[in-house]
């Protein structure tokens, strides 16, 4: 069993060397003295959709967190293209995560208050964006999602699928270069958390955004170009790399 | 009972009635056209098909069958009978997983490489409901849910083991 899971070899079926966009290097991290993280190693690369499976409160968000410098490691080592994540300030990690990354939760993610445009328009405002091209943006992303009529509506007044919907249309609007995603269709019934996941797939394809997707769910794993497990804070099993051994 | 449920459509000749059935429930295992035969003639001496008169063109002669309402009924109770919902409980896994706890072996290596086979089928049947027609994304539904099922079972007896260990290696 290997304890550091990797992504398919150099010269493997594809020939190609992959790049890789992100790693966790021996990663620790505890809640007070309760440790989450126990050496969690981890390389995602470019373009490559991969499923993070587990039970519950074995690390898996916890890592994701990481990953995506929300939380800062104890100990270890967060890289992303070529730059030590964890070694930035707050602000800076905070303009990265605007501009490089993007995030779709089970729920909450969404200003209830404001409009699924607003919602959308909202990544590219705070990056500093023209107002007018941020909302063209939306509504173009509006449209891709088959939410054409809805711009103007609460997002609280929005239908589950419909949320998240606006929620993948907010978090891949500014063109990160990895999505993260917490249990996304964790909330929904299947036929609903089936189309959520075939947008949210589709689009991270046709965008080549690298996609890290923390679920218990297998069908919804079933979805990702690979899948490891985290148990007892470690990635404890590559299951591509298992199966093809 | 397909081909004879198949049948209640409306009346047709075997090769009719073979081509409809690998349409459908096929699923890359065509039906022999002597297994075809061989069961309407089974349906006709029970007397839930009625056999009509060779009728001559350019091939062989062919006949048609027609579903009689002994046949009918028998399509009904059929239908409103439940499928068993056999319990599975003695598979070739469950025994893997008891005898590697028994000898000692790591069943949680063994686990994760089912969970890892179990995953990649899962992978390849929701790229055919991506792709494929409906017809065939019902059918990948229907063994996506029961591989699910199966992985539940893996993960709780994953969660399990150390419990299980103890309770075999008395």
């Amino acid at each position: 069993m290997k304890a550091v899971a990797t992504p398919p070899a150099a010269g493997s079926a594809t020939g190609t060397v992959p790049t890789y966009v992100l790693e966790a290097r021996d990663v620790h991290r505890s809640f007070g003295s309760t440790p989450a993280l126990r050496g969690a190693n981890l390389r995602l690369a470019a373009g490559e959709i991969l499923a993070v499976m587990g039970p519950s409160g074995s690390g898996k968000s916890t890592l994701l967190h990481c990953l995506a410098g929300i939380y800062s490691p104890d100990e270890g080592e967060i890289w992303f293209s070529g730059q030590r994540l964890d070694k930035l300030s707050d602000s800076a990690r905070s303009k990265l995560r605007r501009s490089e990354f993007g995030f779709v939760f089970q729920f909450g993610q969404l200003v209830p208050e404001l409009t699924a445009a607003d919602n959308i328009a909202l990544p590219l405002l705070l990056g500093g964006g023209h107002r007018r091209t941020a909302y063209q943006q939306a509504q173009a992303w509006l449209d891709r999602l088959g939410l054409a009529g809805l711009g103007g509506r609460r997002t609280g007044e929005l239908s589950g699928g419909q949320a998240q919907r606006v929620a993948i249309a907010r978090a891949l609007v500014a063109h990160p270069r990895v999505l993260f995603a917490d249990e996304p269709t964790g909330s929904l019934d299947s036929l609903t958390g089936e189309q959520v996941m075939e947008i949210m797939v589709g689009l991270a394809r046709e965008e080549g955004t690298s996609v890290v997707l923390v679920t218990h769910d297998a069908r919804t794993a079933a979805y990702a170009d690979r899948a490891i497990i985290v148990r007892d804070g470690r990635v404890s099993a590559d299951l591509d790399a298992e199966v093809s051994r | 009972m397909t081909l004879l449920g198949l049948l209640e459509r409306e009346p047709s000749h075997g090769y009719d009635l073979k081509h409809d059935y690998d349409v459908f429930f096929g699923r890359g295992k065509p039906l022999p056209f002597g297994q075809v035969y061989a069961t309407l003639g089974r349906l006709a001496r029970d007397g839930k098909v009625l056999v009509g008169d060779p009728e001559p063109g350019d091939g062989p002669d062919r006949r048609r069958y027609v579903i009689t309402p002994e046949g009918a009924s028998s399509v009904d109770s059929w239908l409103v009978e439940p499928v068993e919902a056999e319990p599975h409980l003695q598979t070739v896994l469950f025994t893997k997983v008891v005898l590697s706890l028994m000898l000692d072996r790591p069943a949680e290596e063994y686990l994760d490489l089912q969970r890892a086979a179990h995953l990649k089928r899962m992978r390849e049947l929701t790229e055919i409901k991506r792709t494929g027609a409906q017809v065939d994304a019902l059918l990948a539904d229907h063994g996506l849910f029961h591989l699910e099922a199966d992985l539940r079972w893996i993960d709780l007896t994953s969660a399990r083991l150390g419990a299980l260990r103890e309770l075999v290696q008395k």
